[in-house]
């Protein structure tokens, strides 16, 4: 493992952890993680000074995880973390002081382009400004103001729906009851004293009904475009209505929108799940959305005992085989599988995609989602289930 | 270079490690082989007295990391099982309903007629003594019943199924090890315990839980690694065949059924095969013993209906 270039480029200085300069790089690197958009709060950066204080900062390998342990906070944050741990300590700029040139950069030719994102070799930038994974996924970022008047209008009355209260959870868990339920020891002990130590009555208790968790898988596939802002609002209606639910958005991959979407203010809520959504009106893969899905969420623990609501148009670029199949498996573990297709709707529309065709032996109810009446009427049937 | 809150000298044969080396020695001493990563944040969490939060593939190895933390400091080891709907009776404390009522009684008989209110009031404090207190392991964990030298482990296993409340209170309870009881007052940690919390991820555990934590995911160990966990656990399988198994489990891994097989698989399979006498993979055996390691009919069919022999060699070829 190489000795951290910034120590060989500040002897003395840096090479105590205490020294101010080097309290200083670790909260440089704390602020580029920040810029990268890993939630730091100040108290993790206070944790860090002492962590690295307590490894030590002579060897690469320490310092990594000592870092990781303490700033990240998130598995999906690793990869990001990594990034910018080796831009940063190797070879990244650090502000006023100028990168050394690696070998790379003397024997590459560097890009003039000014604004260009990728380097020519297709190698990520070498700078702590972030450009996200835009070489993978195709990146079209969807601008909220683009949607019509109508829409918004009909959104906005989706979003005072009533039944959004049926979503809503109880406060109150558990409530003392007279007959029935668990026995509730501490009750029955205090009104055993009131009556001076004579038993006259045991006290029972029981858990409330608590709704089911409600997991939302909203297609943002290309076909699903005219429908997909819309659906966005639903999902951010369901989400931040304080019930068990959970969203994600399925395209070419899977992206879990739970946090995004739990902002009560719906502009923000709405512009943080597009900006998270990487592939916004690419293809769609289904079955292997919903496989990750299964893989990742659903089989440890999300989908069991669950409504798992689908909203997509079931037009699906990949094989069906692989759809029936993780359908059947989410069957299985959840409570009750809706799917949802704004497309039912038309007249004379019969399930041919072989994608919808493939998945509706392991659904449970089949209901329309091209406007806010038919939403609502999916709100309905959710707190029903 | 370590600040000097780390404990107090003279607990046993305890001493707060000096660096995460030291950490991963000793945990190797007591049975856990622990890679860099992992013995750093174990490391961090001593030193810096925080909990550590461990998320990562079920059968990874999470709980034991407590197990063997427990046996290295010699410190209790206490474990809260998180689940749905779980509340503060399970958790934190109960009263002992049954022995409160016998003292009841007996008070009864005890007692004068014409006792007045003060009487009462008596009872009442006596009834609601730590004498009828029953601690459940949050509260074990922080005040622990019996003298130990070194201070309890507490390990909060699978706290993403434990509902959001329940959640928050752990927070008040991690932030300053103490925990309060109406009648009777609070009860703080002298020495805040050795916290580690797993999650499986079914949801989101919140983030101000998890700040509060040092964070660390948990990955599958690589070859080598699995094989000395492997000959660790199950030394009943020879050097040939614990890495065999790992090497075949490891393909399997990569294959991206619905359930990947954890290290605690690859443990139960090489146990298996020994069991049944074996020294090295063969097909048939394979195929016989495929349920140690994959606990879905569709993986099973899927690995047995693949290039199986494929499978033996390559893993026969590796170990």
């Amino acid at each position: 493992m190489g000795t951290l270039s910034v120590w060989s480029k500040r002897p003395g200085d840096v090479a105590d952890p205490r020294h101010a300069s080097t309290i200083g790089l670790l909260v440089a690197f704390a602020r580029s993680l920040r810029r990268a958009g890993v939630a730091v709060p100040v108290d993790s950066v206070v944790q860090y000074v002492r962590a690295i204080e307590a490894v030590g900062i002579d060897r690469r390998d320490p310092v990594y995880w000592a870092g990781r342990t303490v700033l990240i906070h998130r598995h999906e944050d690793v990869p990001t973390y990594d990034r910018i741990f080796d831009s940063f300590w190797f070879g990244g700029s650090l502000g006023s002081d100028p990168p050394p040139p690696s070998p790379e950069d003397l024997s590459d030719e560097e890009s003039h382009d000014e604004d260009d994102a990728m380097s020519s070799d297709g190698e990520p930038p070498r700078s702590l400004a972030w450009v996200s994974y835009s070489d993978i996924d195709q990146l079209r970022r969807k601008d909220f103001a683009a949607c019509t008047p109508e829409e918004l209008q009909e959104i906005s009355r989706l979003l005072h729906a009533t039944s959004v209260r049926a979503l809503q959870r109880s406060r109150r868990m558990i409530r003392s009851r007279r007959d029935h339920g668990r026995h509730d020891t501490r009750a029955t002990m205090r009104r055993t004293l009131r009556s001076g130590g004579e038993v006259v009555r045991l006290m029972h208790r029981e858990p409330t009904s608590r709704p089911r968790r409600v997991v939302l898988l909203c297609d943002v596939s290309g076909s699903m475009e005219p429908y997909a802002r819309a659906l966005l609002r639903f999902l951010h209606v369901a989400v931040a209505g304080q019930g068990r639910v959970e969203a994600f958005a399925v395209g070419t991959r899977l992206t879990r929108l739970t946090r995004q979407l739990a902002s009560r203010d719906p502009d923000a809520a709405l512009r943080l799940a597009i900006e998270r959504v990487l592939d916004w009106s690419g293809g769609t893969r289904l079955g292997e959305g919903i496989g990750a899905f299964n893989d990742r969420f659903g089989m440890p623990g999300m989908a069991r005992g669950a409504i798992v609501v689908i909203l997509s148009d079931g037009l699906d670029r990949g094989d069906p085989t692989l759809l029936a199949g993780e359908m059947a498996r989410l069957h299985r573990a959840a409570h009750q599988t809706i799917w949802v297709n704004p497309l039912k709707a038309s007249a004379g529309y019969e399930p041919l995609a072989r994608g919808m065709r493939a998945a509706l032996p392991h659904v449970d109810q089949f209901v329309e989602g091209h406007s806010a009446a038919s939403l609502d009427d999916l709100l309905g049937v959710m707190a029903a289930g | 270079m370590v600040s000097e809150d780390s404990g107090k000298p003279g607990r046993g044969s305890f001493a707060v490690p000096e660096t995460p080396d030291e950490v991963r020695r000793a945990l190797e001493s007591h049975g856990y082989l622990a890679d860099d990563g992992l013995a750093t944040a174990i490391f961090l969490a001593m030193v810096l007295h925080r909990p550590l939060f461990l998320e990562g593939e079920p059968g990874g190895g999470k709980t034991e990391v407590a197990n063997a933390l427990s046996r290295w400091t010699g410190g209790e080891l206490v474990r809260l099982q998180c689940y749905e709907g779980i509340d503060v009776n399970q958790a934190v404390y109960e009263w002992d309903f049954a022995r409160q009522l016998l003292h009841l009684r007996a008070a009864e008989l005890r007692s004068t007629p014409g006792g007045g209110p003060h009487d009462v009031r008596i009872v009442e404090d006596e009834l609601f003594s730590e004498r009828f207190l029953v601690r459940r392991p949050l509260l074990r964990a922080i005040a622990p019943s019996t003298e130990r030298l070194a201070a309890p482990v507490l390990i909060i296993d699978e706290v993403d199924r434990a509902d959001d409340e329940f959640e928050a209170f752990l927070l008040e309870v991690l932030a300053d090890y103490s925990v309060t009881v109406p009648e009777l007052g609070t009860f703080r940690a002298e020495e805040p315990p050795l916290v580690v919390l797993t999650s499986n991820r079914t949801r989101d555990v919140h983030d101000a839980l998890k700040r509060r934590c040092l964070y660390h995911w948990v990955e599958h160990p690589d070859f080598e690694r699995e094989v000395a966990i492997v000959r660790l656990k199950a030394p009943e399988a020879d050097e040939q065949l614990a890495r065999q198994v790992t090497a075949a489990v490891q393909t399997v891994r990569g294959m991206g059924l619905y359930k990947a097989p954890g290290v605690a698989e690859t443990i139960d399979w090489a146990q298996a095969l020994a069991a049944l006498g074996s020294s090295e993979l063969d097909e048939a055996t394979v195929r016989r013993t495929l349920g140690s390691i994959l606990k879905y009919r569709e993986d099973i069919e899927r690995v047995s209906d693949g290039d199986l022999v494929g499978l033996v060699e390559e893993a026969r070829r590796r170990g």
